[in-house]
């Protein structure tokens, strides 16, 4: 994977700001002192062991879970309960699923359509030319009048990617994407993401797979245990590892 | 030892599957006498249906469908096949059919529930076919020649039949131009068809109509600042304000001025089929949408939508309908403000309406529940809001898994409304067939009636449940 894609350009304008975030599931303590800056542009990488958090974290930071203290911004909007910044953050930040999430009653286009409809008020025709555009851009415009249901792992994940473009976002969060996937599918799915993240989009990505984070990452989180335990520049982290922690990490998942 | 190696050096071309055996004969020897065990289950079954009938087929040979009573009926049938042979007697149901139908009301205005029926399949369109130019037209023509053939053979006057056909011709245009347009019939058909069969100043059914403009203007109105829950109670209590206290003297005052309307029939007349499909019908038609509500209260995470839905359901799931029907019959008028005559027959409806709201409730609340979270969550993360998500993802999809048991609670609804007999309604079952047997020429007359009315129900509820499945099958997209 090219090493070209990333020389791009990282703005100093900040995109998300974690401040001293704290959040439990009843008793249990699941994101310890959480603070992280993204900036606008930078593509984010986070690893680490089964339920050491990272879910939690980026579903924390489009309100799917709510955290109990400390702050988040996104892109200069605080969330809180209120509803409308909620909404507005939302509409802002683009989300893939592990299990793509995709609406099973209604086609490929329908699918990319409706959230610019009804959200973003889009007139039907102008939301399925930008449709067919993203669908386009992922490889799969000849599916679009088909069902979820008719289509493979990797094009349902990639549909899943369109539908989030198609609300044009300014930030895109990953949660495993390609862990439900067969090995041909996983690198169709990272195809799309690289070419999403040559364009400067500002992504957030769930990932264990280390070819990406070493080709188009900035930076590569290492979470364990609700903290976030090491954090560098992918050819640093992955060649020379701080903690003894993140080394035992690194050495069970590159060691096979 | 021979080396494993294998190359396969040209590929196979596919082949069409094997033609396999076919006909009859197979699909009797796999199906019926596929081992000892079936071909004796196979004979057994056999033999039981051949008794049955044996019982039941000379019977039905006896018929007897030209008598004015029951006693002519018995002297034909021993004059025909001897003094020991027993036979149904269907003249009962050539003479009163009309009566099994209509109950007692008046036979001059047959029509007016007549053009409703039609009416009813054609507001049915819209809501089966949205926006498909072709089954519109369809039904419209098809209820058309219908109800003309079916007026005529009601002996109506040709005055009625030139009207009714005229607005028949004026929903067909509709269809043929626009047929989205039709929702508006939809939306109308409850007070268009509560004026045809009950009568009246025309303006009684504006006036309840305009309640529920009424209702959606405010609700309109107070919902951008107020929230859509907060804006739908207030519209009901100005609503309500509307219907009891300034309805009356508003509408009196426009019947003193413009007297249009229908000759009135009173409730006590009105029985049969009519009845049944008058109280079947508008409960099924009012169950669905206060079920869902029900169905999201209850899943609510505020306390005290969530407790009324909680209690609402289980309270009502727990008392049998007749108890309701009961309440119905004497309760209800005390909560109502004096002085207000309300028509037993609407009383029941309500109480059927709640009743039935209930189970579907529960029904649609185990569709939503076997959605997986991540349907939830995508809607969220896109940004859709929460009635956006309920009505364009969650609701779709749920009522689309609860559609078997859906249509199971309206066969039961629909064959439950023979109950209210039991609160002095004519009901086709029991209520008619008491006011035939009354008569003294049919007097002793058993089964006729019950195979008739059987009959028709059964007809009714195995069509629904056959359109469940057209339906199931029509909304099958997840190819799983
Ligand atoms: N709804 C919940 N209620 C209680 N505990 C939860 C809930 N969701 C997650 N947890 C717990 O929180 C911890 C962190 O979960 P999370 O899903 O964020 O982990 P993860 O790092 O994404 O793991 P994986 O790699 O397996 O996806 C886990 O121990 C999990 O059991
Ligand atoms: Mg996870």
């Amino acid at each position: 994977m090219a090493e070209a894609s990333k020389k791009m350009v990282v703005s100093d304008e900040v995109a998300i700001q974690i401040t001293a975030m704290n959040k439990w599931y009843g008793q249990f303590h699941v994101l310890r002192d959480i603070n992280m800056t993204v900036q606008r542009g930078e593509r984010i990488v986070i690893c680490g062991p089964s339920g050491s958090g990272k879910s939690t974290l980026i579903r924390c930071i489009n309100r799917l879970e709510e955290h109990q203290s400390g702050q988040i911004i996104v892109d200069g909007t605080e969330l809180t309960n209120d509803i409308k910044n909620i909404d507005k953050v939302r509409s802002e930040v683009g989300m893939v699923f592990q299990h793509f999430n995709l609406f099973p009653h209604l086609t490929i286009l329908e699918n990319c359509t409706l959230a610019p409809i009804w959200v973003r008020k889009v007139p039907r025709k102008e939301a399925e030319e930008t449709a067919m555009h993203y669908l386009t851009k992922v490889k799969i415009p000849d599916q679009a009048h088909k069902y979820p249901g008719q289509l493979s792992g990797g094009q349902q994940q990639r549909v899943a990617i369109a539908r989030s473009l198609c609300m044009k976002p300014r930030i895109m969060l990953f949660d495993e994407p390609t862990s439900a996937l067969d090995p041909e599918m996983i690198k169709e799915v990272l195809d799309t993401m690289i070419q999403l993240a040559e364009e400067g989009m500002t992504m957030l990505c769930v990932t264990h797979e280390m070819g990406f984070a070493q080709a188009v990452a900035n930076r590569v989180i290492f979470m364990d245990k609700g903290q976030i335990v090491e954090q560098n520049e992918p050819r640093e982290f992955f060649n020379n590892p701080q903690s003894e922690r993140t080394k035992l990490f690194l050495s069970q998942i590159l060691g096979h | 030892m021979a080396s494993p190696l294998f190359v396969r050096n040209d590929m196979l071309p596919p082949l069409p599957p094997p033609a396999g055996e076919r006909g009859v004969v197979k699909w009797l020897r796999e199906n019926l006498f596929s081992s000892v065990l079936n071909s004796v289950l196979t004979l057994l079954a056999c033999l039981a249906v051949l008794w049955l009938a044996s019982f039941i087929l000379p019977w039905l040979a006896h018929s007897v469908w030209n008598a004015s009573s029951l006693a002519e009926c018995r002297e034909k049938i021993a004059a025909s096949f001897g003094p020991e042979a027993a036979g149904p007697c269907w003249a009962v149901i050539r003479l009163r059919w009309n009566q099994f139908l209509f109950g007692l009301y008046p036979q001059a205005e047959y029509w007016r529930p007549t053009t409703a029926a039609a009416l009813m399949m054609v507001s049915l369109s819209p809501v089966l076919y949205y926006g498909l130019r072709r089954p519109a037209l369809n039904i419209t023509v098809t209820m058309t020649v219908l109800l003309v053939l079916a007026l005529i053979g009601l002996g109506t006057d040709w005055g009625h039949i030139v009207l009714s056909v005229a607005i028949m011709l004026a929903l067909m245009a509709v269809a043929a131009t626009a047929p989205k347009r039709l929702l508006w019939l939809t939306l109308l058909f409850p007070f268009i068809a509560f004026f045809l069969i009950w009568g009246g100043p025309i303006w009684t059914a504006v006036g309840t109509l305009a309640g529920f403009v009424i209702f959606a203007l405010v609700w309109q109105f107070v919902q951008k600042p107020l929230g859509v829950v907060v804006g739908a109670g207030v519209g009901l209590v100005v609503a309500a304000i509307w219907w009891t206290s300034l309805q009356s003297s508003v509408t009196g005052v426009l019947a003193a001025a413009l007297p249009w309307g229908l000759p009135y029939v009173v409730s006590d007349n009105i029985g049969g089929f009519l009845l049944a499909f008058v109280i079947g019908i508008t409960a099924i038609s009012a169950s669905l949408p206060i079920g869902v509500l029900l169905a999201l209260g209850r899943r609510s995470d505020m306390p005290l939508i969530h407790s009324l839905s909680v209690g609402f359901i289980e309270f009502f799931r727990g008392v049998p309908l007749i108890t309701v029907l009961f309440a119905a019959n004497f309760l209800l008028l005390y909560f109502l403000p004096p002085r207000t005559n309300f028509d037993l027959i609407l009383r029941v409806i309500i109480v059927v309406i709640i009743f039935a709201s209930a189970y579907i409730a529960e029904v649609i609340r185990g569709g939503l529940a076997a959605l997986p979270r991540g349907q939830y969550e995508a809607a969220d993360a896109l940004g859709l809001d929460y009635w956006q998500a309920q009505r364009l993802i969650i609701m779709p999809q749920a009522l689309k898994i609860s559609i078997p048991g859906i249509v199971s609670s309206f066969i039961g609804l629909f064959k439950d409304t023979t109950l209210v007999a039991l609160v002095g309604l004519m009901d086709p079952l029991q209520g008619v067939t008491k006011i035939v047997r009354s008569d003294n020429a049919w007097k002793g007359l058993y089964w006729e009636p019950y195979i008739f009315v059987g009959g028709i129900f059964f007809l009714v509820c195995f069509s629904m449940s056959r359109y469940s499945m057209y339906l199931e099958r029509k909304l099958k997209t997840d190819h799983r």
